[in-house]
């Protein structure tokens, strides 16, 4: 790219002979700069990098020839700093990773948590719907996000506006039951912390019945669009062999035609009596990849229908005052239950020796921590498994080739947040 | 007062006036199209727009102005400080020098020079120079791509544009923009040659780079593109400079084909509205259309850009050019051939 080393070289005073030989012996009169013009800094303060991804580009003009992503710039360190929480204190962590589907990620950990502490068949069944209807709300919330963003990066400035208008309703939910927007901190092991505030099945299903217009409207703006189209189709392209070598797993696994959705394959919580489909892409590109989060969205919303049809009155706890706390008006009535109360929540609870490796089926996929306890309070060691690790480090094969445009609209269509690829 | 306005000194003067009388309402127009672009982005988009500053946010473009003269002008290392501060200069001069030639009524242009068209398309060309320089001189490798692509896309679209232009004058038989006008008295030309208006319309987007042509400042490739190192009043400029040449270019498309002063019908409740106010309708239609494009349209891929450019609207634009010569030969519709 001859013109670029034009261009670094384009303040004038600094620019010199490449010819070393010019160099020989002499004062600095003549300095000899190398600049290598080849290299684009992409992030991590780029509107498109989605949070702090930093890609080294190696382009050939507007071809990227290489992507080397870096990551560590979010890095918290929330695995060891689990080690030092008990099992409840570090249920906020997960919330943190994934902070655009935070109840997903608790999800997973309540499930592991449960499973070690052998108590999966004791949950009471209403507190297993609304933790399954709250994960597909917050898959809804996540493709929204997604989508909405994803074509924002394309160009479409109007989605992501449409999108978050949606999305606060369903952050509203949050809200009413976790009382924060995003880090709610809602799930527990043996059940939920509250059962849902009077009213809001109600206001959920209302949502719910003007949501699909919702759909309609944003893939008119997206779907046909040929502009979107000719940005998205055959950019990016994933086999379903590449993908699985890669790690991939979610949408973007099942946009390449693999139907893979731990929802069916195993299903944990209430997936195994709900009714819905799994939606699969055919080419694995860009396009495909926005197809099937959008078909997701749909199917999510079916399964929340199912939810709050079949949802009944009932415990969100599981009985066990060592595990789940007693109620307020029990403290004040019973010395054994402020007892509990107190052990609860200053030592917690001990979980007995053992390994698990739970895995749900996050917004963004295979979402599972591998955690080991060694029968005390805290975990000895926990391993979370992120889905956009797997997705990022893919990011080289897939935008190899293409324009610069084109490594914009795959970050985009991977869905990638920081939060959970550095922990 | 005739003697006076005959000397050197009163043409001047006059010369001077018409110009101010021309240009404060271009820029208070600009101030505004900025305010009309955010309200009605964020009407589409389910927002407020802005709405603190005064009524309906009114005032917004002045404090948006304010705000830009108090900012400090950086220059960042290593950029060429000339070239650096010359560059907005050069594209919102270019932006103001387009509009001596615009008639905005029967003889109300300042300049109504005999090649009008060409002095236009001239100036418009001249527009990627501000572009081109600010990407070099900035020495940054994001503003560098954005100029490339400015540069590339610019030639590529002006192309097509020419040829919708010769169309156009084919019809008329004059290079003065106010006879293109007074041609159209009894029929606008976006009837007969509707194709030539989508393109023309098209093609104006694409030299204005507003999206879904805004490759030179692509926000979610390039950041900011050739303007990504420019802050205050020099970053101003170049906002200032795009959107006169939105208008400007808005004011061709109406010139050309939307029959410039005239009103749509010659009945009574049309022709009660003055000349200068259809203009300025017209004018505020296609901005209207150019904000709807932004607000509905994903942006172009570079290369697919330069296809659609070289790829459709070139072949496209001239064969409608010789089916419109041939036409007019044909049934001796051509001007000046009584």
């Amino acid at each position: 790219m001859s013109g670029s080393s034009a261009m670094a070289s384009g303040g004038g005073p600094l620019a010199a002979s490449a010819d070393p030989a010019a160099f020989t012996g002499e004062t600095n009169a003549r300095r000899t700069i190398e600049v290598d013009s080849h290299h684009i800094n992409f992030g991590p303060q780029h509107p498109a990098a989605h949070g702090v991804l930093r890609l080294i580009l190696e382009m050939k003009g507007e071809v990227v020839e290489r992507a080397d992503p870096h990551i560590g710039l979010l890095h918290r360190g929330t695995e060891k700093l689990m080690e030092y929480k008990t099992y409840l204190q570090a249920m906020p962590y997960m919330d943190r990773l994934d902070y655009v589907s935070p109840m997903c990620m608790e999800h997973s950990w309540v499930l592991a948590v449960e499973k070690l502490l052998g108590i999966e068949d004791q949950v009471p069944e209403r507190a297993r719907w609304i933790r399954t209807m709250f994960a597909e709300l917050t898959r809804i919330a996540n493709h929204l996000l997604n989508i909405t963003t994803y074509a924002l990066d394309v160009g479409a400035i109007t989605p992501s506006l449409w999108g978050f208008e949606q999305r606060e309703h369903l952050i509203e939910f949050y809200e009413a039951v976790g009382g924060s927007h995003y880090h709610v901190n809602y799930f527990r092991a043996g059940g939920v912390h509250k059962d849902l505030p009077p009213g809001l099945e109600d206001r959920i299903a209302t949502w719910a019945a003007q949501f699909p217009k919702f759909l309609d409207e944003l893939e008119g703006l997206l779907t046909e669009n040929r502009i979107f189209k000719q940005r998205t189709v055959d950019i990016g392209v994933m086999t379903a062999e590449q993908a699985m070598a890669w790690g991939f797993s979610g949408p973007c696994l099942r946009a390449s035609g693999c139907a893979w959705d731990l929802r069916k394959s195993q299903p944990y919580e209430m997936y195994g009596q709900l009714d819905f489909e799994v939606p699969v892409g055919v080419h694995g590109d860009c396009y495909d990849r926005y197809l099937v989060r959008m078909q997701e969205m749909r199917q999510s919303l079916r399964i929340v229908h199912q939810c709050l049809e079949r949802m009944k009155p009932g415990r969100v706890k599981v009985p066990d005052n060592k595990i789940a706390p007693p109620s307020r008006a029990d403290m004040k009535r019973s010395m054994e239950s402020l007892i509990h109360h107190f052990k609860l929540y200053t030592e917690g609870y001990h979980v007995p020796e053992g390994a698990t490796y739970t895995v749900t089926e996050a917004p963004k996929g295979e979402f599972g921590v591998y955690m080991v306890a060694d029968g005390t309070n805290r975990p000895y060691r926990v391993k979370i498994r992120a889905p956009g690790y797997a997705h990022l480090q893919a990011m080289e094969a897939l935008s190899k080739g293409h324009m610069l445009a084109d490594a914009v609209s795959i970050i985009g269509s991977l869905d990638i947040v920081f939060g959970e690829i550095d922990r | 007062m005739e003697a006076f306005l005959a000397t050197p000194v009163g043409v001047l003067a006059l010369t001077v006036a018409q110009a101010m009388a021309l240009l404060v309402p271009l820029l208070i127009g600009v101030a505004y199209l900025t305010w009309a672009e955010r309200k009605v982005l964020a009407a589409m988009q389910l927002r407020k727009g802005p709405n603190v500053v005064g009524p309906f946010g009114l005032l917004q473009p002045f404090a948006d102005a304010i705000k830009m003269l108090m900012k400090e002008t950086i220059i960042p290392a290593g950029a060429s400080r000339v070239l650096f501060i010359l560059a907005p200069m050069i594209t919102f001069m270019l932006a103001m020098l387009a509009w001596a030639v615009i008639p905005v009524n029967d003889g109300w242009a300042i300049a109504d020079i005999n090649v009008g068209i060409l002095y236009l398309f001239a100036i418009s060309s001249l527009g990627v120079y501000g572009i081109i320089i600010a990407g070099w001189a900035s020495n940054s490798k994001y503003a560098f791509l954005g100029a490339l692509r400015s540069a590339a896309q610019m030639v590529s679209y002006e192309v097509s544009m020419g040829f919708v232009i010769v169309t156009v004058l084919l019809c008329v038989g004059s290079l003065n923009l106010t006879e293109i006008v007074r041609a159209q008295a009894d029929m606008w030309f976006i009837i007969p040659l509707f194709p030539m208006f989508v393109i023309m319309f098209i093609s104006a987007l694409a030299e204005t780079n507003r999206a879904p042509f805004d490759l030179p400042e692509g926000e979610s490739e390039l950041v900011a593109g050739f303007f990504v190192e420019y802050s205050s009043m020099s970053f101003a400029l170049f906002f200032l400079g795009e959107y006169a040449n939105m208008i400007l270019m808005s004011a061709l498309i109406t010139i050309l084909f939307l029959g410039g002063w005239y009103a749509p019908f010659d009945i009574a409740p049309f022709t009660w509205i003055p000349g200068p106010m259809w203009f300025v309708f017209k004018i505020c239609f296609c901005l209207f259309v150019f904000i709807w494009v932004r607000a509905t349209f994903p942006r172009y891929r570079y290369d697919q850009l330069m296809r659609l450019g070289w790829k459709v609207f070139l072949p496209f634009s001239l064969v409608w050019l010789v089916i419109t010569a041939a036409a007019l030969k044909l049934f001796g519709w051509l001007p000046g051939a009584v």
